[in-house]
């Protein structure tokens, strides 16, 4: 029988399937940070348990670290117990930590790929909603709650019940200045934040083929912001490519064998899915978002909606609250608002050709004095390679602060936060009400629109500014 | 877990849509390392102008003490967002056993299941019935017969839940009950792989 790359992962894990229940799913990889595990060491701590597979577990610190003078001890109280509370349960059960100061530290859903411990064919899981972004490698990965996390370091396994399957296609190409990201918030635009719940959704097309891996973990990163399960592109030669020589990649001798099973991994030709769309790459522009939940974005030369004539009754009231909260008005156009603060970093967009992106835009300029411009890479790797390639100086030469690697201002949790009230363009994945930090007003962004904006400190249209 | 099967209370009405676990447990509030006393801290935010409790906001539906209950009701899509099974257990601390909504996002239906929280499923016309009743009507929710009733109404709706889950929270076993006992299950797996 034909069947998708989901469902030929999906049957290769699953070790019993109740009657009328959910799947036992066997789970390869589970990467673990320091915010949604504490809870589950102590919960297999009280049932007298161990770790059953500590060499299948990863763990950084992410989420609650400061992005400035990482080799001191840790300022905020509480965020430094959770973060000591990390290493010694790692100590005490046997677990890789990639903790503050390791040269692989960094935003779990950064490393996991830059190490080569996210391959093909895998089920992958942490106690974290953007797991999805692994799925981008072609394997099942999503988040989980701290209960499941507990339950994987028990049991190395889940209890699941099996998603509908969904598959969008992009076909064609995208135009100069339009990248993955914004290719992603407008499909969640036009599906809205629950328009995949329940779904697995698999992307396709000749314009995701097109996207280098780094681009495609982009796209899957932000599928769970339009409800889905887990999001996943069927690997092909760039995704072997790019897994190839990485510190734990297989070895030369297990490669050929991986890689014969790495090929098996696509949606067979007439393999069905409950859900089908297309959508056209060229009819794709910079996007950028105006409320408070990630659907809600229109092309950076667009206008809001009008809320007069939204039908839909709880929608309008929605779309009225977010604009309340975000200081907007109906029917407006974003190009030229003042923004006082671009925040380029998070699991979305935090990558070297992220930061690549931005340098070409910014090379040689100046940021605008009314903005703030935090620079924030994905991990040390990418600090390392940052500067390497130079970027570091150009950043610099730009008025640009380049921080440490973290979570920083993607969720208002360490110390890098956005004042109340004032507007930040981000290349994060939530712009949820106080996602930023209290009273923050975040519009989403790629990084090249989140560069241009840096220059001229109000929303721009990025294609004025490249050739 | 508590085991759980026929809850009567007064509700809560919530009737926004899309409310994320961001809201129903801000980020700041996740530094704790025990699952205990987030309660306080559920819908922060909306609950008080700023972090010291000094200014409650008025018109949240939480400061309004005519409103209380076992139940919370809210509009669809309930949950997005964030992975945090904080946002559940908040909601369970603070005294809720049941979300209603027309929509859970999938995340938070588990987190919520796994902590003996009911996310009951209704229509999006039971939603907006429920909504217009008084404060001081009560639903019942019925586990064992997978039911919600507006009581002194005829207004009733069935919903839908995985009989697994179901007999978890009837009986208060979790699934790490479940997936320890099939440990022998779980190694022959792994050998087969190699
Ligand atoms: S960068 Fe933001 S979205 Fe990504 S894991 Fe960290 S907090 Fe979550």
């Amino acid at each position: 029988m034909p069947k998708t790359l989901f469902e030929k992962i999906w049957d290769k894990h699953v070790v019993k399937t109740m009657e009328d229940g959910p799947s036992v799913l066997y789970i390869d990889k589970h990467l673990i940070h320091e915010v949604t595990s504490p809870q589950a060491f102590k919960g297999i701590e009280n049932r007298g348990l161990k770790v059953f597979r500590p060499q299948q577990v990863v763990a950084t610190a992410d989420h609650n670290v400061p992005t400035l003078n990482q080799h001191l001890p840790i300022k905020d109280e509480l965020s430094r117990l959770q973060v000591q509370q990390l290493t010694e349960n790692c100590k005490k059960h046997d677990i890789v930590l990639y903790g503050l100061g390791h040269p692989f530290q960094g935003i779990v859903h950064v490393i996991g790929p830059e190490l080569g411990i996210t391959q093909p064919g895998m089920t992958i899981v942490c106690g974290d909603s953007h797991t999805s972004t692994h799925g981008a490698f072609g394997s099942i990965a999503f988040g989980i709650g701290t209960s499941e996390v507990e339950m994987v370091f028990a049991s190395q396994c889940l209890l699941q019940s099996k998603p509908k399957l969904m598959r969008i296609n992009i076909e064609g190409t995208l135009d100069k200045g339009i990248v993955s990201k914004d290719i992603i918030l407008y499909i969640i635009a036009q599906i809205t934040t629950g328009g995949a719940t329940g779904y697995a959704v698999e992307f396709a097309g000749s314009a995701i083929r097109d996207l280098s891996m780094e681009a495609r973990m982009t796209i899957c990163n932000m599928s769970i912001e339009m409800g889905a399960r887990c999001g996943l592109i069927a690997p092909d030669e760039k995704t072997f490519e790019y897994i190839k020589g990485r510190q734990f990649a297989p070895s030369l001798q297990q490669w050929d064998k991986k890689l014969g099973e790495w090929k098996e991994l696509y949606s067979d030709e007439s393999a069905a899915f409950d859900k089908e769309l297309t959508i056209l790459a060229g009819a794709i522009e910079p996007m950028i978002t105006y409320g408070t939940n990630p659907g809600l974005g229109i092309s950076v030369n667009g206008h809001i909606p009008v809320t007069d004539t939204i039908m839909d009754e709880g929608e309008r009231r929605n779309i009225v609250k977010a604009l309340e909260y975000m200081g907007l008005k109906s029917g407006n156009s974003l190009l030229g608002m003042p923004v006082q603060h671009v925040f380029i970093g998070s699991c979305t967009n935090s990558r070297i050709e992220d930061l690549r992106l931005v340098a070409s835009v910014v090379k040689g300029k100046r940021k605008s004095d009314h903005v703030e411009v935090m620079i924030v890479p994905g991990s040390q790797q990418v600090a390392a390679q940052v500067k390497a390639e130079g970027l570091d100086r150009i950043f610099e030469a730009a008025g640009f602060t380049i921080r440490q690697a973290g979570c920083s201002a993607c969720l208002g949790m360490n110390e890098d936060k956005i004042p109340a009230g004032e507007y930040c363009i981000s290349t994060s994945n939530r712009n949820f009400e106080g996602r930023q930090g209290a009273g923050a007003r975040t519009l989403l962004a790629s990084p090249l629109t989140a560069a241009a904006a840096a220059l001229t400190g109000v929303v721009s249209d990025v294609r004025e500014f490249i050739q | 877990m508590q085991p759980i099967d026929i809850i009567k209370s007064t509700f809560v009405p919530l009737p926004m849509e899309n409310i994320d676990t961001d809201q129903i447990i801000p980020a700041r509030f996740l530094k704790a390392t025990t699952r205990e006393g987030f309660g306080k801290n559920l819908f922060r935010d909306w609950r008080y102008e700023n972090d010291d409790e000094s200014t409650p906001r008025p018109h949240f539906i939480l400061n309004n003490p005519a409103y209380e209950g076992q139940i919370l009701v809210a509009g669809k899509n309930f949950g997005c967002g964030s992975s945090r099974e904080h946002a559940a257990w908040s909601i369970l601390d603070y005294g809720f056993r049941v979300v209603v909504s027309s929509f859970f996002a999938d995340i938070f239906k588990n987190n919520a299941l796994n902590n003996g929280v009911i996310p009951v499923t209704v229509s999006e016309s039971f939603l907006h019935i429920i909504l217009e009743q008084p404060e001081t009507a009560t639903l019942t929710i019925n586990l064992g017969e997978q039911s919600i009733t507006i009581d002194n109404t005829t207004q009733k709706e069935n919903f839908e839940i995985s009989s697994y889950k179901k007999t978890c929270l009837l009986n208060g076993y979790d699934d790490i009950d479940y997936l320890l006992s099939l440990k022998k299950e779980i190694l022959e797996f792994e050998e087969a792989r190699l």
